[in-house]
């Protein structure tokens, strides 16, 4: 309270010069703490996507001294590109089967780890069996599934013993099969994320809405449907499109698997984008396929954005 | 109290933003010392793959005999100094001396990235006849190779008495059929493993045109593709009947080089056209494997010389550098006969100085063996100095990928490929 007052006081009384100086110098104070975060911002994430925009308009980008004004042409290049096309088609299947099994692992295994039925040991033995693929760095995670799925690895020897398949399955290399093996890695990868998340979340529901729900009369199914889900609805959808955003910029796991092969069946948005920069140097039309890509992050971004904001 | 908090903030703010803008200075300060030292970057990724400490030892010789260059190594796996080279080409930004692929020099050299080195040369009175080969774009030596690295054939000399095969196959008919028996000598062994992985799509050139090179065929004519060929054609037939025989080790759409090599090792192919640099790899993981090197099998009845293709630790200069008589200096000196020959005694490759003799004394018997190899026939790569040299193979592997899965072809994947090829190289 006392020191209030004079405070109040000083802001009625017409501003001395000096006390403007001061009061200017106070507010450059708060610029100046935030000057590396917003000079890093600027360096590091600004003017390149500025750059990227630009390249995009412009034709023979980087790999020559004179480049023109090309307007449109490379955004018309690219989404009449076949290859693009098949990338984008790929992508959509490759995020939305992930995000859906991420979330439906990730839900199954939080309950599991959340029920009261299994004692603490067990609880604590299964919750670290079941984060060790987060533990993986993507490099480890593509050598061991490339190795597990080896037409001579061993789940083909483990399905063959078991009599469910009579010849070796090339997952990676088979065009047919390749993008599913490659959306299951990712979801082996990724789900403990969920798991973690949703676990977190099932731990804050009140145990009041449950014995309420029982005593209704309601039986498990009833309870899942009408208290867990509605009570985790605001993380399910803040995750889900977090992870629809991370899985479409996968790309190191798809380049150390399949390469976007074979023939072009795993070939993603991020892939091509990477073989148009820096296998056939066309540094502008791999502008544009990067500036169509953050359009399309930007829709999901927006929704996030707007999921957060409702809670 | 206040006043003295107040200060401190605006103090520790102002060191803060004073701090970051030295930084940044720093970061674009010259190399060359107040004393005149010159410091030169060397971006490659010889000194990853060589013994620990080896190539400290050559750097601490040059820099001992000259006392005013410093050279700091800035070693990496071969892929990620291609990425980091790529990018700094893009940006010129390029280290002052640089490891260099053969498939990437014409894109470098175009995007002005890398230095004419003829002109260093005559500026330097450099005899250029001791060396074996340089890798020039519009008649300019852009690379020099400091260290050849040949692709023979490697022979699994127990798969091979198992199946019944004599003598190691030296036409494509002996291989086809040293490859069908090996196959059928039991358990998943096949006779030949093939790597046509898209992402690293070197197996165009390593296992799939070595066939043609082998026999004397080209798949450049006159600076234009040359895809449609007899020769051509016959090579790829001949890797689709490989195929349709089913010796080919299963996976190789999306097989990569390393995954070639281990199924050699572990013994699950009979044969693979492989780099010599892997000899020490494959017997430090398997010592007891029994095998040999050979050269590459010919067309039937096919009696000239023999291509065998090559991979090159080659070096060129930055266009960028200021330091350009020092960087060719450092250049000069990793070409000379006695360090050139240390260098590929330890890398266990072919010296690039003409005048140099790698020492076997210590060596694998095997590097002998190909050594003769190498000197009987000659050093085939024709993707050496070809622009966008990855994506010519990689448009090439997709291609060969439908005629091996029946969804093409031979000649309509040709023709194609002489398609996609002639809007590069035409």
């Amino acid at each position: 309270m006392t020191l209030t007052a004079p405070e109040t006081s000083t802001r009625s009384a017409p501003a001395a010069p000096g006390r403007s100086r001061s009061t200017l110098a106070r507010r450059l104070v708060a610029y100046g703490y935030l000057s590396p975060t917003v000079l890093l911002i600027v360096v590091l994430m600004v003017v390149p996507i500025v750059m990227v925009i630009g390249y995009s308009f412009r034709d023979n980008v980087i790999v020559q001294e004179n480049s023109v004004f090309a307007g449109f042409a490379n955004y018309t290049k690219v989404l009449t590109d076949a290859n693009f096309l098949a990338a984008l088609k790929n992508t959509a299947v490759f995020i939305s089967v992930s995000t859906m099994a991420h979330l439906v692992l990730g839900l199954a295994f939080a309950m599991m780890l959340n029920t009261p039925l299994l004692g603490g040991v067990t609880k604590a033995i299964f919750r670290i069996v079941y984060i060790l693929p987060w533990l993986f760095t993507i490099a480890v995670i593509a050598v061991i599934w490339r190795l597990l799925l080896d037409p001579a690895g061993v789940v083909n020897h483990v399905l063959q013993t078991l009599g469910l398949i009579q010849e070796g399955v090339n997952w990676f290399s088979d065009p047919g099969m390749a993008l599913w093996a490659v959306t299951f890695v990712n979801i082996w990868a990724g789900y403990p994320f969920f798991m973690i998340s949703l676990l977190a979340a099932l731990q804050g529901i009140p145990t009041d809405l449950y014995e309420a729900a029982a005593v209704d009369g309601t039986n498990w199914f009833q309870r899942f449907l009408h208290v867990t889900l509605p009570q985790l609805r605001p993380v399910i959808i803040s995750m889900a499109v977090l992870d629809l955003i991370w899985t479409s910029h996968q790309f190191a796991l798809i380049w150390m698997t399949t390469g976007g092969g074979p023939l072009n069946s795993t070939e993603m948005l991020s892939t091509f984008t990477y073989k148009q920069a820096f296998s056939e140097y066309e540094f502008a039309t791999a502008s544009a396929a990067a500036v169509i890509v953050l359009l399309l992050t930007m829709v999901l971004a927006f929704f996030y954005v707007r999921s957060q904001r409702e809670q | 109290m206040m006043f003295r908090a107040t200060r401190l903030r605006r103090l520790a703010g102002t060191v803060t933003v004073a701090a970051m803008a030295v930084s940044l200075v720093a970061c674009g300060s010259d190399d060359a010392t107040s004393d005149g030292t010159v410091t030169l970057e060397f971006a490659q990724w010889w000194g990853a793959e060589l013994p620990a400490g080896e190539f400290d030892k050559i750097i601490n010789d040059f820099t001992a005999q000259n006392p005013g260059i410093k050279v700091k190594l800035l070693s990496a796996p071969y892929a990620s100094t291609k990425q980091q080279l790529l990018t700094g080409a893009a940006s010129k930004t390029l280290p002052d001396v640089v490891g260099l692929d053969g498939a990437w020099v014409n894109d470098f050299a175009e995007q002005g990235a890398i230095t004419d080195l003829s002109k260093l040369m005559t500026d330097a009175n450099y005899d250029a006849s001791q060396l074996a080969s340089q890798v020039q774009v519009e008649g300019k030596t852009y690379m020099i190779p400091v260290v050849n690295f040949v692709y023979p054939l490697f022979v699994n000399k127990d798969l091979l008495t198992k199946a019944g095969v004599q003598n190691v196959p030296t036409t494509r008919t002996e291989f086809l059929d040293a490859a069908k028996k090996i196959s059928a000598s039991g358990g998943d062994v096949k006779g030949w493993v093939l790597p046509l992985d898209t992402a690293v799509p070197n197996g165009v050139q390593n296992d799939v045109m070595s066939w043609l090179w082998a026999s004397g065929g080209s798949m450049v004519a006159a600076g234009k593709p040359n895809l449609t060929s007899a020769p051509v054609k016959s090579t790829v037939e001949y890797v689709k009947s490989l195929n349709d025989a089913g010796v080919i080790a299963p996976g190789s759409l999306t097989m990569k080089e390393q995954d070639k090599v281990e199924k050699f090792t572990n013994g699950q192919v009979g044969m693979m056209i492989d780099s010599l640099a892997h000899i020490n790899l494959i017997k430090k993981n398997k010592p007891d494997l029994n095998f040999e090197v050979a050269a590459l099998p010919a067309e039937d009845g096919y009696t000239g010389e023999r291509g065998i293709p090559y991979a090159s630790w080659g070096i060129g200069i930055s266009d960028s550098t200021k330091h350009k008589a020092e960087a060719f200096k450092f250049v000069s000196y990793l070409m000379s006969q006695e360090t050139n020959a240390k260098l590929s005694t330890i890398a266990n490759g072919f010296p690039g100085n003409k005048n140099a003799e790698p020492d076997f004394d210590n060596s694998d018997p095997l590097f002998k063996t190909a050594f003769d190899i190498y000197q009987q026939g000659y050093p085939a790569n024709e993707f050496v100095g070809l622009p966008k040299s990855e994506d010519l193979m990689r448009s090439f592997a997709e291609q060969l990928q439908l005629v091996l899965t029946g969804k093409s072809s031979v000649d309509d994947a040709l023709a194609k490929s002489q398609e996609n090829w002639s809007s590069v190289i035409g």
